[in-house]
């Protein structure tokens, strides 16, 4: 197996990284057709953010997946790990055949990842609102063990609506961890539509200001926007919280019009519909 | 730090105390010392707390390494999680905060981010039981034992004294896991001279005996070497075993007890569903063995208002609480079958 370092900010074409974000929404739909039930529309809401970091932005390798020096990327959106398998076996974290056992008995692969089984996989995650805090506890172990490496936290916008991603807001603050990145997923949806409907959390960037945090704000589907804003992240002298403004459902027209496929599964003809329209763009 | 020096203060009335000077009376709180001494010989221990450093003792760890201590503030989740974060990358974080809200407030993150993922986390969880007296239920933690040892990957250890605590940190130091570490108010009675060699899941045999066995834990094993004490004098034998170690638990230990002595009491400051009680009728009740059972432990209720003292002596987890429960146990071994 290769034993190279994959460095930060690689020279990733950004055109590439497009189409890397359709393979993975090609991937999800795939790997929910096993399952019969899964998470569609959170993933394609982050896509081009998954491409982003795993195939430009963070140090990472893969040959070993626990070393102390990589950067971290925990999920605190872990339904959205249908999306993150591919892009850890194409990089040769385990073999791509795993994937195919996706949800299936004994399998490493279920809904919400398993840092214990799935290697490439930081730390567990499924009860929304717990990463943002694993997160800070990971940065303050890089600045006690005196360590460059970064904590990246992916969290939903509804994921906000948790008291505990608050706690860890302040804490990262207060320590004033430049060694800690997080972004929203914010595509304006939860569950049960509309997230300012169900329980409001704007404005977003404003509040993390104010827990102490440095902010940026992007469209999280350009991926040129994506890229940039991923470097500028890394220049902060405090915690750097990047709102991603994003849709849910991403890719695939009937279902960014629809918020209900949260949760879902598309039977033959419907897969082959949403598969045509993303392959339509890989031509 | 803005705590004025003790000769800086004006001068209080010998009955006046803060929580700052209440500490000194707290002659079974061992924790601060004994994780600076660890913390001298492994580079990987970090302490954490919430807002709670001035209680618990962990202040001397928090000046001796500041740059290895975390106080999240009233956050106790938030102190969960981080340490998971900590874990992950390789050190061996200890939080402190008061039992109730180590395992109750907190029992997800210790299911998801310490017990499922096997962060070796210690939680060290004080002022277990009903020990905050009339500070009342939010405070107290008589559910902990229940809700941790029904936790995979979690290893459950409870303290009788300040030695014991000393003991269990010692024996768990190496535990590839979260381990929940029971531990009183500070002010129990000494059970131990010296600090005491824990065996992995197995009870610790305090005096050995004939005709009943008292299995107890935390407190209890207090009461049960009082009652013990008191039916000596009447001529009975009784073997007292410290459950110091609930989970994993020794089940040979229980079994021996039954077939060795036939009488067993459990003693316990917790509900009784679901704590040592419950543990030891586990392995009776599938051993198939005749046995005549008891346990002590609090009412499946909230417990009165009362210095936890009174409390104690209110719910019979004393000397003498332990003879009226085990009393008829041992009367009825001389009455025709």
């Amino acid at each position: 197996m290769d034993n190279s370092v994959l460095q930060r900010n690689r020279d990733y074409d950004l055109d590439a990284l497009r189409r890397k974000a359709d393979w993975i929404r090609l991937e999800t739909i795939r790997l929910v057709d096993i399952a019969k039930s899964g998470h569609y529309s959170s993933v394609f809401s982050c896509a081009e953010m998954f491409a982003a970091l795993y195939y430009r932005t963070l140090r990472l390798k893969p040959s070993d997946p626990r070393w102390e020096d990589r950067d971290r990327f925990l999920l605190g959106k872990g339904h959205a790990a249908i999306g993150q398998y591919p892009v850890l076996a194409e990089l040769g974290y385990f073999p791509p055949e795993w994937l195919d056992s996706y949800t299936r008995l004994g399998s490493p692969l279920g809904d919400h990842p398993d840092m214990n089984k799935v290697p490439g996989v930081d730390f567990s995650s499924g009860s929304i609102g717990h990463n943002l805090s694993v997160g800070v506890g990971m940065a303050l172990a890089g600045r006690m063990q005196k360590k460059d490496f970064l904590t990246w936290v992916m969290v939903g916008d509804g994921e906000l609506n948790e008291g505990q991603v608050w706690e860890a807001a302040m804490s990262a603050g207060h320590y004033k961890l430049n060694n800690l990145i997080g972004i929203v997923d914010a595509n304006g949806m939860g569950l049960d539509g509309d997230i300012e409907d169900v329980m409001g959390i704007e404005p977003i960037a404003d509040k993390f200001q104010k827990f102490g945090w440095s902010t940026d704000e992007i469209n999280g589907h350009d991926m040129e926007a994506v890229v940039a804003a991923f470097a500028r992240a890394q220049e902060s002298d405090r915690p750097h919280m990047i709102v991603a403004r994003t849709k849910k459902g991403k890719g695939v027209s009937f279902m960014e019009k629809d918020p209900y496929w949260h949760l879902g599964y598309l039977g033959p003809n419907d897969k082959a519909a949403a598969e045509g329209e993303i392959q339509k763009r890989l031509r | 730090m803005s705590i004025a020096p003790p000769d800086s203060r004006p001068m209080l009335d010998h009955v006046s105390w803060n929580v700052l000077t209440s500490t000194v009376k707290l002659t079974q709180f061992p924790m601060g010392e004994e994780l600076v001494a660890l913390a001298r010989r492994r580079e990987d221990v970090v302490a954490l707390t919430a807002d709670l450093a001035s209680s618990n003792g962990l202040s001397e760890f928090r000046d001796t390494f500041p740059a290895r201590f975390v106080n999240t503030g009233i956050a106790e989740q938030n102190m969960m999680s981080i340490a998971a974060g900590l874990a992950s990358a390789g050190l061996t974080p200890y939080v402190s905060t008061f039992a109730s809200f180590a395992s109750l407030l907190c029992a997800e993150q210790l299911r998801t981010d310490l017990a499922y993922t096997k962060m070796k986390v210690r939680i060290l969880a004080h002022h277990a039981g009903v020990s905050m007296g009339f500070y009342g239920t939010s405070h107290h933690a008589v559910e902990d034992i229940a809700v941790t040892r029904a936790m995979g990957n979690m290893t459950v250890v409870s303290a009788a004294d300040g030695n014991a605590i000393r003991g269990l940190i010692r024996a768990t130091v190496d535990v590839d896991g979260p381990v929940y570490i029971r531990i009183g108010r500070g002010a129990e009675k000494p059970i131990y001279d010296e600090v005491p060699s824990f065996e992995p899941g197995r009870f610790f045999q305090l005096r050995e005996g004939r005709d009943a066995t008292i299995i107890a834990t935390g407190i209890g094993v207090k009461a049960a070497l009082d009652g013990a004490d008191m039916l000596a004098a009447d001529g009975v034998s009784i073997r007292v075993l410290d459950a110091a170690y609930l989970k994993p638990f020794d089940e040979a230990g229980v079994i021996a007890a039954a077939k060795q002595t036939g009488v067993i009491l459990t003693v316990e400051e917790h509900n009784p569903y679901g704590g040592l009680g419950s543990a030891v009728g586990d392995v009776l009740a599938s051993s198939g063995l005749g046995v005549r059972f008891a346990k002590l432990a609090l009412p499946d209720d909230y417990a009165l208002v009362a210095p936890p003292t009174h409390l104690y002596r209110h719910y019979g987890l004393t000397g003498e609480g332990v003879v009226d429960k085990l009393r008829p146990l041992l009367a009825s071994l001389s009455e025709p079958a």
